[in-house]
């Protein structure tokens, strides 16, 4: 389970946070769409503990060990080989890597090559398994579908929906409201730092709630 | 702790050895300060053996600024930081593996430099290595823990090169001046129990600054 209550906090005169609260529950996916500035990469942050928040908490059940984060940058080392990034990762986390990850996100084949070595859309297949590598029980994924092609983004679909099934916690922030609407449950509307909007997707598509989104956000 | 301070050490020394960017680099600079130092003095003003002691630690001091400037440089490529911030792992062992990694590398660069300084100052370092061996190692690791505290500090500032130094030397002052003492001594024949207080001095530097640096490390690194 993943609870964050009253969050707060501002990098100067900018709120980033203004006072967000929500929980998910076992096998709940909560897609966060926004502008940019809106406060969802403050908000991920946040919730994994890499920020301390001027106000409010966050919980995740299991703590740091528990929390798998896919951020920004791959955070892999260019000099390792993709094998070497994993093992290393997986070692923080007392594990060890799986050939399965490398294989299900199509790197067996990469697996001894060097990250500097990788395209754009690889290095972000690395940075998928590095996320995965301790089997986290909860996903914290900032925009995780870029640089991902047509193929690699349906595999990465597939392997979030199974997550879900088996009970991962998942939180998807993106830009693109296609792409978080079909996996989620649960779908927030970031402006400002604030959630202007956070409601079950109830079975509605894409096209509900870009509707829905462009009237809480865009004013349209 | 020690078990993850090892992964991240063995992690950094793995990709130095890969790239051998850093330590190439530091090992060329070594060389040319030696250099300038061998021509741009009169040898006939001062006597080699008083000016000796200077010169070695001078140069492994600025070799091991360079040395400390790439610590956390490396995390910050694809914010690796991130990643290990996020792990479960205590921020002291995060502290010690950086730590260990830069004394293996500042080791390096001392190692090289020394058959160096032996050579082009015609100074007799091997009656005294295993004593001489023992005051650079007692010095290193005190600046080196420092430098790695310093190095966090700063990474994430603009001007991270020229702010390290900055900050760094003004505490590498007193173990520097106590090295020099001791290894002056070691060069003029004395007995190493004459350095005693020396070493004593740099024993006491080491577990003050190795404990307060591993205590601070966390607010460096915590957003």
């Amino acid at each position: 389970m993943l609870r964050a209550e009253g969050l707060r906090h501002a990098f100067g005169p900018v709120r980033a946070l203004d006072d967000v609260s929500f929980t998910l529950q076992d096998g709940q996916t909560l897609a966060v769409f926004g502008p940019n500035g809106a406060g969802k990469t403050t908000l991920l942050k946040v919730v994994a503990g890499l920020i301390r928040p001027q106000g409010g908490r966050a919980r995740v059940d299991g703590g740091r060990r528990a929390v798998g984060w896919i951020g920004h940058q791959p955070q892999l080392y260019a000099q390792l080989t993709v094998w070497e990034n994993l093992r290393f990762w997986a070692s923080l986390y007392d594990v060890a890597p799986s050939d399965a990850i490398l294989a299900r996100l199509g790197l067996d084949v990469h697996r001894d090559r060097l990250v500097r070595a990788l395209s754009r859309g690889l290095v972000q297949r690395v940075a998928i398994a590095r996320a995965l590598v301790h089997d986290p029980r909860v996903l914290l994924l900032d925009e995780p579908f870029t640089g991902l092609d047509r193929m690699a983004a349906e595999e990465f679909r597939k392997l979030l929906a199974e997550q879900a099934a088996s009970g991962r916690v998942t939180v998807l922030v993106t830009h693109n409201v296609e792409e978080g609407t079909e996996l989620a449950t649960d779908v927030a509307f970031m402006r400002g730092g604030r959630f202007v909007y956070l409601a079950p997707r109830a079975g509605r598509g894409a096209g509900e709630i870009g509707d829905a989104y462009r009237r809480a956000v865009a004013g349209g | 702790m020690l078990r993850h301070a090892w992964r991240i050490a063995r992690k950094d020394l793995l990709i130095e050895f890969r790239s051998r960017t850093a330590i190439l680099a530091v090992a060329v600079f070594t060389v040319l300060v030696l250099l300038v130092f061998n021509f741009g003095r009169d040898p006939t003003a001062v006597a080699t053996r008083d000016l000796a002691p200077s010169i070695l630690w001078v140069t492994f001091t600025f070799a091991a600024v360079l040395t400390l400037n790439r610590a956390f440089h490396l995390e910050l490529e694809n914010q690796a930081l991130e990643g290990l911030l996020l792990a479960p792992v205590a921020r002291g062992s995060l502290y010690l593996g950086k730590l260990l990694a830069n004394l293996a590398f500042v080791t390096i660069v001392e190692a090289i430099g020394l058959p160096l300084f032996a050579l082009f100052f015609n100074v007799p370092v091997l009656p005294v290595l295993p004593s001489l061996a023992g005051v650079i190692a007692l010095a290193t690791v005190g600046f080196v823990a420092v430098g790695t505290l310093f190095s966090a500090m700063t990474v994430r500032t603009r001007f991270a090169e020229l702010l390290l130094p900055v900050l760094l030397l003004p505490f590498m002052i007193p173990p520097l001046i106590w090295a020099v003492l001791a290894t002056a001594a070691l060069f003029a024949g004395r007995p190493l129990s004459e350095a005693g207080g020396w070493l004593r001095l740099l024993g006491a530097y080491d577990i003050v600054f190795v404990t307060l640096a591993y205590l601070l490390f966390p607010a460096t690194v915590d957003e």
